[in-house]
C-alpha cells in the first residue's frame, strides 16, 4: 500500500515568484496555511506608499467561499446581522456573523456577484460554521480560496494606476461597488474595497493570470510610486482607519473558552450592522436581549496624548489608576495623523464619545523601564478618513 | 380574517390533549388541530380489517401518570391491569413473569429476579420523581428553583446510601446484557429482560444506556401493564372529552403546514388547506424535528439549535404487526386463560443482540424479536365473536431500509415475521384472515412522526432530562418566542404517560404567559 503524499509546509500564492524577487527582509508568517510576508524592504516605507502613492498587498490567503443556490439570499440573511436583501448585485457589504448567543464569530465582506450568487471573504476559515448554517436550506457552499487570487491596490494613486493599466471606466466605480473588467484576454473582478481606510481597490482573478496582472500593475504603477507591502504596513493602516481585526481586537466566539471573553456586535461598536427589522438572523434573540439590558463591553477609538504607543495598556477612568476599566487591543503612532492612536475595550458605561480616560503606558529607554499615565479621549470618527476615499470619480493623484 | 386563540396546540396526540385540556381548564381559549381524522396520535384504535380493530401503535399502558388522571378527573376503563408476561420457548417450557415473581426457572434465578426487581424499582423511583417536573436548567443564569431541583436529585441519589448509590451510578450508563448475564442463568429470563430494555429503541441489549431505558419504563407505573377497554383510543377519547369539557376546540383533518412567524416570534399556524389561525402561543405536540425543521423552518431559529435538532437520534426501529385471526393460535404449553397475558419472543440475550445487528446496516432482522398480545381475548369489542386480533411489536425493522420500503420488502418481512412466530404457534398461518404491517416508514407517514420513532427521539442519556430534546431547550419553551413543545420529544419522553403534556402546560401557565 502506498501512502499518498500530502503537501506540507506553507502554500505559496501565485504571486510568490514576483514577491520573492522583491523580498529583502525574509520575514514570512503563516496566514491560514499560506506564507504571507510581513514586509519586503522597509515596513515604514511600505506604509507610506499606502498613504502617499500606492501599496500592493497580496490578498490570496483571504478565505473565499462561493455561496449559490435557490436559498442563497435567505441563507446569507440568516447568517449575518445586516439586511442583505438591500445589497444589490454588483455591491459589496461589510458584515459580521454571530453564534446563537449573539457573539461575533468573524467579520468579512460579502460580494453579491450576480443575482443569487455570493462570495464571502474573511480572514478566518469558516466552512464548519457555514455548513452548519446551511441545515434545512438549499444552498451550495464552495471554498474557492485556492482558485481565486487577489491583490489589494491601496492608496491615492490606485485609481490612476488601474486607468494606466487600461481598465476602462474604473473611475466610475463607487465605494463598495464591484464590476468585471477586461484585462488582456481575460476578465478580472475589481471591487472598491480595502482594509486601509483610503482610496483603494481589490482585484480578484483566477490564478493563471496572476503574474500577468502583477507585471501590468507594477509597469503601470512605476511612475505612481507603486510598492509591494506586507502585513505590518497593513496593520498600521487599518488601526488608523479604525478597523477591527479578529484575534487582535476581538476573539472569534467559537474559539473562546471562558464566558465573557467573546463580544457582541454592539460591544464592537458595530450597532449599524445589526438590523432587527429584517427576517430572522442568527443571534437575534440574544442581541435583542442585550439591546434591552445593555452591553458589558464597549470598543473605543482612543486619541492618546504623547507619542508612545500604548501597546497592551490598562485603561483607567482616573489618572490615579486605581481601578482599571479596560485594556488596549491595538495601538500605534500615526505618522499621517500626527496622533497617538489606539483601539481598546472598556467596561460599560465607560466609552462614551468625548470621555476622558487614562492609559498606563510602559516604555523602555536603554534597557530601563518607565511608565506614564497618559490622557486618552474617546473619539467616534476613524483617525484617518480622507475625502478621496468616498469621491467618485477619485481625483487624479 | 383569522380566528385568534390564546393557544394553538399542533397535534392531538395524548400529550397535546393533556396540555390543551389543562390550558383550557385554566381559562384559556384553546384550539387543537389534528392532521388525522382521529384524535390520539399514536395512541389510537383503528380498524385494519372488516370487524377487526387494534391499537395502531402503542398497545399497552405502562405509565399513564396518576397526576394526569387526577388533574383531569379521567375515568379510563381497563380490561386488565396486571398483565403477566410469558417468555416463549419453542419447546413449550416457557418462563412466566408476574410482577416481581418469575417461574419456570431455577430457584437461584427466582431469588435473583426478586432482588433485581427490588433494586430496579428503587432506582426507578428516583426517576419517577422527575417525570412530572420540569428538568432544571444548567446554565450560568439558572434560577433558584433550577438549582433546588438539581440539588434534590443529587440528594435523592445520596440518600440511597453508600452501597446503593454506587450501584446506581454503576448501572445507570450500563448495558442490560452485562447485568442479566451477571445475575441470571436462564436464557429465556435473560432474553425477556433484554427485550424489555430495548423495546422501541435503536439499541441492542449490549448498547450502553439500556438499563436507563428499562428503568424509564419501570418508573412510569412500577412495572404494571394494563390494556384499556376498546384500545388506546379510549385513553385519547377520554382526554379529548376532558379538553372539550374544559372549553377547548378540537378540529381533526386539519394538518398544520407551518407555524406562522411574525417579528421573530410564533404568531399562529397555517394549515395545508391554507387556513390561518392566530395565536401568540403555539404548542407543538409534533416531534422536535418535525416542529423545528418542517413547521418552523431552520431559517427562523438559531443555527446551533437547528444543528442539535437536526442531529437528534430518532430512527425508528420497531414495526407493528396486526393479524386478524379466525381463532386463537395454539401455543404449546400455554393455558387458555394465559392468552390475556403479554408474550415475548426473545429466547436469549444473544438472540436479541443478533436481531439488532441487521438493523445497524439497514436490513431487517433475520430472526426478529416480538412483543405479542391478543387484545380481543378480554376485549370482545375488538373482533367479531369467536375471532381474535393479534397485536405485535416486531423488532428490528429499520426506518431506512437499504433496499427501500416497498410492497415487496414489506410483505417479505411480514412473511418472515409470521414464520418466526409460527415456531412458537404452529397453526398461526392457517388462522390469519387479514394482516397489517406498519414499518417505521409507515408510522412516519401515517402518524407524522419523524423517523417513525414513537418516543419522538431515542431515550438515551444525551437526550434525557436536561438535554431532552436538546440542551438549552429542555424546559418546554423553544428558542422562538411563543413556541412550546409538549410531546414525547420533550422531557420525560415517550410512552402513553401524559407527563410531557402536563409539564408543558404547567410551564406555560407558570411563565405567566400574557395571552
Amino acid at each position: 500500500m502506498t501512502i499518498q503524499e500530502v503537501p506540507q509546509g506553507r502554500l505559496r500564492s501565485p504571486f510568490y515568484p514576483r514577491q520573492a524577487d522583491l523580498d529583502r527582509l525574509f520575514q514570512w508568517h503563516d496566514w491560514k496555511g499560506y506564507a504571507s510576508a510581513e514586509g519586503f524592504y522597509d515596513t515604514t516605507l511600505e506604509y507610506f506608499s499606502v498613504r502617499n502613492s500606492a501599496g500592493v498587498f497580496d490578498l490570496t490567503p483571504m478565505t473565499k467561499y462561493r455561496i449559490t443556490g435557490p436559498d442563497a439570499l435567505v441563507y446569507i440573511n440568516r447568517l449575518v446581522t445586516r439586511d442583505m436583501s438591500k445589497i444589490k448585485p454588483g455591491r459589496v457589504a461589510y458584515a459580521v456573523w454571530c453564534d446563537d448567543e449573539g457573539q461575533v464569530i468573524d467579520d468579512g465582506t460579502i460580494f453579491h456577484l450576480k443575482q443569487g450568487e455570493y462570495r464571502l471573504c474573511s480572514q478566518e476559515r469558516h466552512m464548519a460554521w457555514l455548513q452548519m448554517s446551511a441545515i434545512g436550506m438549499d444552498v451550495t457552499i464552495v471554498d474557492e480560496t485556492e482558485e481565486v487570487c487577489g491583490l489589494a491596490l491601496q492608496g491615492p494613486t490606485s485609481c490612476s494606476i488601474l486607468k494606466a493599466m487600461g481598465i476602462e471606466g474604473i473611475e466610475t466605480l463607487r465605494p463598495f461597488g464591484m464590476a468585471t473588467y477586461a484585462f488582456q484576454d481575460t476578465e478580472i473582478m475589481i471591487s472598491r474595497t480595502g482594509f486601509t481606510g483610503d482610496l483603494g481597490y481589490e482585484v480578484w482573478l483566477s490564478n493563471d493570470k496572476a503574474l500577468d496582472l502583477w507585471d501590468a500593475m507594477f509597469d503601470a504603477g512605476k511612475i505612481y510610486g507603486i510598492m509591494a507591502m506586507g502585513t505590518e504596513a497593513l496593520e498600521q493602516a487599518r488601526i488608523e482607519a479604525g478597523f477591527i481585526a479578529a484575534y487582535v481586537d476581538f476573539l472569534p466566539a467559537n474559539v473562546t473558552v471562558r464566558t465573557g471573553r467573546s463580544r457582541s456586535p454592539f460591544e464592537l461598536g458595530l450597532d449599524w450592522l445589526v438590523d432587527f427589522k429584517k427576517p430572522n438572523f442568527n443571534g437575534r434573540r440574544a442581541l435583542a436581549r442585550e439591546k434591552r439590558n445593555g452591553s458589558t463591553w464597549q470598543l473605543v477609538k482612543l486619541d492618546i496624548e504623547g507619542n508612545k504607543p500604548a501597546h497592551h495598556s490598562y485603561i483607567y477612568s482616573t489618572s490615579k489608576g486605581k481601578k482599571d476599566v479596560g485594556f488596549i487591543t491595538s495601538a500605534a503612532w500615526s505618522p499621517v495623523c500626527k496622533q497617538n492612536v489606539a483601539l481598546g475595550t472598556v467596561r460599560s458605561p465607560h466609552g462614551k464619545v468625548g470621555e476622558k480616560l487614562y492609559v498606563e503606558i510602559y516604555y523602555q529607554r536603554e534597557m530601563h523601564w518607565s511608565k506614564m499615565m497618559a490622557e486618552a479621549t474617546v473619539v467616534d470618527k476613524p483617525f484617518w478618513d480622507p475625502p478621496r476615499k468616498r469621491a467618485t470619480p477619485p481625483g487624479p493623484f | 380574517m383569522s380566528d385568534r386563540y390564546d393557544a394553538i396546540v399542533v397535534g392531538a396526540g395524548h400529550n397535546g390533549l393533556v396540555c390543551a385540556s389543562l390550558l383550557a381548564k385554566a381559562g384559556k381559549k384553546v384550539l387543537v388541530l389534528e392532521a388525522n381524522s382521529q384524535v390520539g396520535g399514536a395512541a389510537v384504535t383503528r380498524s385494519f380489517a372488516e370487524g377487526y380493530s387494534v391499537s395502531a401503535v402503542a398497545h399497552l399502558l405502562y405509565q399513564l401518570q396518576p397526576q394526569v388522571v387526577k388533574d383531569l378527573a379521567l375515568n379510563i376503563e381497563t380490561v386488565s391491569n396486571d398483565m403477566g408476561t410469558i417468555a416463549l420457548s419453542a419447546d413449550g417450557n416457557h418462563v412466566r413473569f408476574n410482577g416481581d415473581e418469575v417461574s419456570g426457572v431455577g430457584h437461584e434465578d427466582v431469588v435473583q429476579f426478586r432482588d433485581f426487581r427490588k433494586r430496579m424499582k428503587r432506582f426507578a423511583k428516583l426517576l419517577k420523581k422527575f417525570l412530572n417536573k420540569t428538568p432544571p436548567r444548567l446554565a450560568n443564569d439558572a434560577s433558584k428553583s433550577d438549582l433546588f431541583t438539581l440539588a434534590q436529585l443529587g440528594l435523592d441519589i445520596r440518600r440511597l446510601g453508600k452501597v446503593e448509590m454506587q450501584e446506581f451510578l454503576r448501572l445507570i450508563g450500563m448495558n442490560m446484557r452485562d447485568e442479566v448475564v451477571e445475575r441470571f442463568d436462564s436464557d429465556l429470563l435473560r432474553g425477556a429482560i433484554s427485550l424489555d430494555a430495548v423495546m422501541g429503541t435503536h439499541l441492542g441489549p449490549r448498547s450502553p444506556n439500556t438499563i436507563l431505558t428499562y428503568l424509564y419504563r419501570l418508573a412510569g407505573g412500577d412495572g404494571a401493564i394494563s390494556q384499556p377497554t376498546g384500545g388506546m383510543s379510549s385513553v385519547a377519547e377520554a382526554l379529548a372529552h376532558s379538553a372539550r369539557e374544559n372549553g377547548a376546540t378540537i378540529r381533526t383533518n386539519m394538518k398544520v403546514k407551518r407555524i406562522v412567524i411574525e417579528n421573530g416570534r410564533a404568531a399562529g399556524v397555517e394549515t395545508e388547506d391554507g387556513e390561518r389561525f392566530s395565536s401568540w402561543l403555539v404548542v407543538s405536540n409534533a416531534d422536535p424535528k418535525s416542529t423545528i425543521m418542517d413547521l418552523v423552518q431552520a431559517r427562523n431559529v438559531e443555527t446551533e439549535f437547528t444543528h442539535r435538532i437536526h442531529h437528534l437520534r430518532m430512527r425508528g426501529n420497531a414495526a407493528k404487526l396486526h393479524l386478524a385471526l379466525d381463532g386463537l393460535p395454539t401455543i404449546p404449553g400455554v393455558e387458555k386463560r394465559e392468552y390475556a397475558d403479554r408474550f415475548v419472543i426473545a429466547p436469549d440475550d444473544h438472540y436479541v443482540e443478533r436481531a439488532f445487528n441487521n438493523a445497524k446496516y439497514g436490513e431487517t432482522s433475520v430472526k426478529p424479536v416480538f412483543e405479542i398480545c391478543f387484545p380481543s381475548f378480554r376485549d370482545t369489542s375488538l373482533a367479531p365473536t369467536g375471532k381474535h386480533v393479534m397485536s405485535a411489536i416486531v423488532q428490528y425493522v429499520p426506518f431506512e431500509l437499504r433496499e427501500g420500503w416497498s410492497n415487496k420488502t414489506r410483505s417479505a418481512f411480514e412473511k418472515l415475521a409470521i414464520e418466526t412466530m409460527a415456531e412458537y404457534m404452529p397453526d398461526l398461518a392457517d388462522r390469519i384472515t387479514a394482516s397489517e404491517l406498519l414499518t417505521p416508514a409507515d408510522i412516519e407517514e401515517q402518524f407524522h412522526i419523524h423517523g417513525g420513532h414513537w418516543h419522538h427521539g431515542e431515550l438515551t442519556m444525551d437526550q434525557f432530562l436536561f438535554t431532552r430534546p436538546v440542551g438549552g431547550a429542555a424546559q418546554y419553551a423553544m428558542p422562538l418566542d411563543g413556541l412550546y413543545l409538549c410531546g414525547a420529544g420533550a422531557h420525560p419522553g415517550g410512552g402513553v404517560s401524559g407527563a410531557a403534556g402536563r409539564n408543558a402546560a404547567r410551564e406555560i401557565l407558570k411563565s405567566g404567559y400574557s395571552l
